[in-house]
């Protein structure tokens, strides 16, 4: 039997042909309801496990290379709160006993002490190659942190913190605040019952573009998705709770309606939500003082 | 002298004769230059997670091109039965062992020097600044990092029988350097005591390189320099354990058939 390779050239041509016509709505299918993304498509749920470790790079790069290692794993880090909080060296923020973030800062600063003391002289000399100071990024270093915070939205978007802690960055470090609200946006279009989005979406409208009435709008919601999503937990996430409904109540009594601060302020209390309750009781009769006799307007 | 020079000479001559150095760099270069250009957040000045990848890249390239080129040396010549010509001359087993040895640190220095010096100016043309002293601090505990890998290789060739399995065992044994050589003696404190005992010696008697490897996040991280006495120390530490494989390699070559 005589072989002509142009015609077995063309069945096979014929045959990757039809196969594609086959698969390519198959593979439309694969991508169909998710970001349209490879990395996606091809890890499957195995992604989440590396935007994990993305955004333990991200911690990483943060501490500027300090962090335990696998071998340590007590001592990292349970939640991205440190990555957020004003850096202790900035004058507002310095050695102020009073103020939550500072006693936060100090549960840090124990925890990340991992290191302790050399067993052995090999270890003591080999701690002079290795990075054993525990510091943050300060200002204008920060942006070192993006390039894993983005990797980490892309194979898992539904990891809030990503988008929480990288639009803090780039609204309070970088000045980039459009950049923080679509990387916001983008987080509350995969995480629609987000309130810690919602919170920082509010953080930026009210800090950044000075708009309390969308801020008031933003920080409302963050209210109504805590209440649907925590309130019936055993462990609710108060630090968020006493944070929305604080920054609330001052909008409203900023507005002069003061008996709706007292209402947000006695919920933050009810749930024992602020680190501080004495001072926001003080706060509370401060505004029951001012509704019974409320001061003359500016 | 001259005859160690003559045999280290052959070596480098094979290593840029050899496509693997170009192949690496290219790889290297295109990864990171490719990092390099994509934009997050329009954000420009970005630059730790580039200098990150583009060290690793290094690193892996050296060892790869470290083990790659020392673990054929030997078994290349036994199979080519050249080394008979070049033991029939007035040359030792001994000189044979040390310049090869040399070659291949020589050769590695040579690409390690490229390296570096990419890696110098992607840097500074992000970074705007070249902190010189930390690079040399880098690049020269880099370099006497390979001298004991080279030497280990060296010593691996004249133990197995095939190159592919010498290079499959140095790389192991480095990797597991590199991830749990600093934390053997901690490890070493949660086992049973013959474990412990074992863990411990283990942690004593390895080339702890993993110091060196982690100098890496000094660069990448823009840490001070570490001190120089330090760094003279460290380098006498690893001329230690290079002078000892070497040594080994020469008490199993000075007895070894060379007849296959």
């Amino acid at each position: 039997m005589k072989i002509y390779p142009a015609l077995i050239l063309a069945l096979l041509l014929a045959a990757a042909f039809s196969l594609a016509t086959c698969l390519q709505p198959r593979a439309l299918a694969w991508t169909q309801g998710r970001a349209d993304h490879l990395v996606q498509v091809l890890l499957g749920d195995g992604r989440q496990i590396l935007a994990s470790q993305m955004f333990i790079e991200a911690d990483v790069y943060f501490h500027s290379g300090y962090y335990p290692s696998a071998f340590d794993q007590a001592y990292a880090p349970t939640d991205a709160r440190h990555m957020t909080r004003p850096v202790a060296s900035e004058p507002a923020h310095a050695h102020d006993a009073a103020d939550p973030d500072h006693h936060e800062e100090e549960e840090h600063e124990k925890a990340m002490s991992f290191l302790g003391e050399p067993r052995d002289w090999l270890e003591r000399f080999g701690r002079k190659f290795a990075i054993t100071a525990h510091t943050h990024l300060d200002h204008g270093k920060a942006r070192e942190i993006l390039p894993w915070l983005r990797l980490s939205a892309d194979l898992d978007p539904h990891r809030i913190e990503t988008y929480t802690v990288a639009a803090y960055w780039l609204r309070q470090d970088l000045g980039k605040a459009k950049e923080a609200e679509a990387f916001l946006r983008e987080g509350l279009n995969a995480n629609p019952a987000s309130y810690e989005i919602l919170l920082e979406l509010g953080r930026l409208y009210y800090d950044n573009y000075h708009d309390p009435v969308r801020a008031r709008n933003l920080w409302g919601a963050a209210l109504r998705r805590w209440t649907q999503r925590e309130a019936g937990k055993p462990t609710p996430d108060l630090p968020a709770l006493g944070q929305i409904t604080v920054r609330l109540a001052h909008l409203e009594e900023d507005d002069r309606h003061y008996a709706k601060a007292i209402e947000l302020l006695e919920i933050a209390l009810a749930h024992n939500a602020s680190p501080h309750p004495e001072a926001l009781a003080a706060q509370v009769q401060a505004l029951r003082a001012k509704l019974a006799h409320p001061p003359a307007p500016k | 002298m001259n005859v160690i020079l003559c045999l280290a000479a052959i070596v480098i001559k094979e290593l840029y004769r050899r496509k693997d150095f170009y192949v690496l760099f290219v790889i290297t270069a295109v990864i990171t230059l490719m990092m390099g250009s994509v934009s997050f957040f329009h954000e420009a000045n970005i630059v730790r997670y580039v200098k990150d990848i583009c060290l690793l890249l290094i690193w892996i390239s050296s060892l790869v091109i470290a083990i790659v080129t020392t673990a054929r040396q030997i078994p290349a010549e036994r199979e080519s039965r050249t080394i008979f010509p070049l033991l029939a001359k007035p040359v030792t087993r001994g000189q044979v062992v040390v310049g090869k040895f040399a070659g291949c640190w020589l050769a590695c220095g040579l690409a390690l020097v490229v390296f570096y010096l990419f890696f110098g100016l992607v840097s500074a043309a992000k970074e705007g600044h070249l902190p010189l002293g930390q690079y040399l601090q880098a690049f020269w505990l880099h370099w006497a990092t390979l001298a004991v890998v080279i030497s280990m290789a060296l010593l691996g060739s004249l133990v197995f029988s095939a190159p592919s399995a010498n290079a499959t065992i140095c790389f192991t044994a480095v990797v597991a350097i590199f991830i749990l050589g600093g934390y053997l003696h901690k490890l070493a404190a949660l086992q049973p005591p013959l474990i412990a005992l074992l863990l411990l010696l283990l942690y004593f008697l390895i080339p702890h390189l993993e110091w060196f490897y982690t100098l890496r996040e000094r660069l990448v991280f823009d840490h001070s320099l570490i001190g120089w006495d330090d760094c003279l120390l460290a380098t006498a530490y690893l001329a230690a354990y290079a002078a000892a494989f070497l040594f080994a390699a020469w008490l199993v070559f000075r007895r070894k058939t060379l007849t296959t």
